[in-house]
């Protein structure tokens, strides 16, 4: 589907920089004019989405992030966080609530809340290889509320 | 992310402040310990009503906690979620993940 605007987006895997991703998101996100709850559920999603890449994808290291938004025909915003770590094995197990191979500051409820606050969400993994995932989310806006 | 504390009558309540994500979660978790390791409160109340945003790394927090306040014998509430936290305290069922009372 041809996007109608864009942004890419890379930084590294420092923890700090996950408000700063969730942040640009809801910037990117302003000109379909969301309501605050689909602000809060887009900067949610994302904070998922990129914590998971400083935790699992690069945990001894520092790693590269890349996120890319699009906004799709029919106010559909796009949003891709992909990594070059070392991949999930059991992408299915992944998923599941409260699995976690996290510290204890991890609750395993990352792709639970990501797929109650988004429309959709896809997970794309290969062990040693990275992982891409892609949420979408319509954006009713302000408007449907009047 | 900010937090403050009172304590009286056994009675511990937790300010959270700010934006809650896995940048802050464990030296929040570390400050928490600290104040009920010193207190050993019977009762903890996190007051989450200046609480911006949290993703599960919130969620952990609360759990830990949670635990925290068993083995101290005590009990816990949340006070006044709202907004964001308020959506992902419901979307994740904290009462199926930890003893925990929420108070509007």
């Amino acid at each position: 589907m041809k996007a109608q605007n864009y942004i890419r987006l890379e930084f590294p895997s420092q923890s700090s920089n996950e408000s700063f991703a969730r942040a640009s998101a809801a910037a990117f996100a302003a000109q379909l004019d969301p309501t605050l709850e689909e602000l809060g559920d887009i900067k949610t999603a994302v904070s998922e989405a990129v914590t998971n890449c400083t935790v699992h994808a690069y945990p001894d290291c520092l790693g590269k992030i890349g996120m890319k938004l699009r906004i799709l025909e029919g106010g559909v915003l796009e949003i891709g966080v992909r990594d070059w770590g070392k991949g999930i094995e059991d992408v299915e197990k992944a998923r599941q609530p409260l699995f976690t191979t996290g510290g204890e500051e991890r609750s395993g409820m990352g792709f639970t809340i990501m797929e109650s606050f988004m429309d959709s969400l896809r997970v794309r993994s290969k062990p040693g290889k990275g992982t891409v995932v892609t949420m979408t989310r319509r954006i009713r806006g302000k408007s449907a509320l009047r | 992310m900010n937090l403050t504390s009172d304590f009286e009558s056994g009675r511990l309540t937790l300010y959270f402040s700010g934006e809650l994500d896995h940048h802050q979660a464990r030296d929040l978790m570390r400050q928490i310990n600290d104040v009920l390791d010193e207190l050993l409160p019977r009762e903890c109340v996190v007051d989450l009503s200046s609480l911006r945003f949290m993703d599960s790394s919130g969620i952990a927090v609360i759990v830990r906690l949670s635990q925290r306040m068993k083995e101290l014998g005590g009990r816990l509430w949340l006070e006044k979620p709202l907004g964001q936290p308020k959506r992902v305290i419901e979307t994740a069922g904290i009462d199926r993940l930890a003893p925990v009372a929420i108070t509007r």
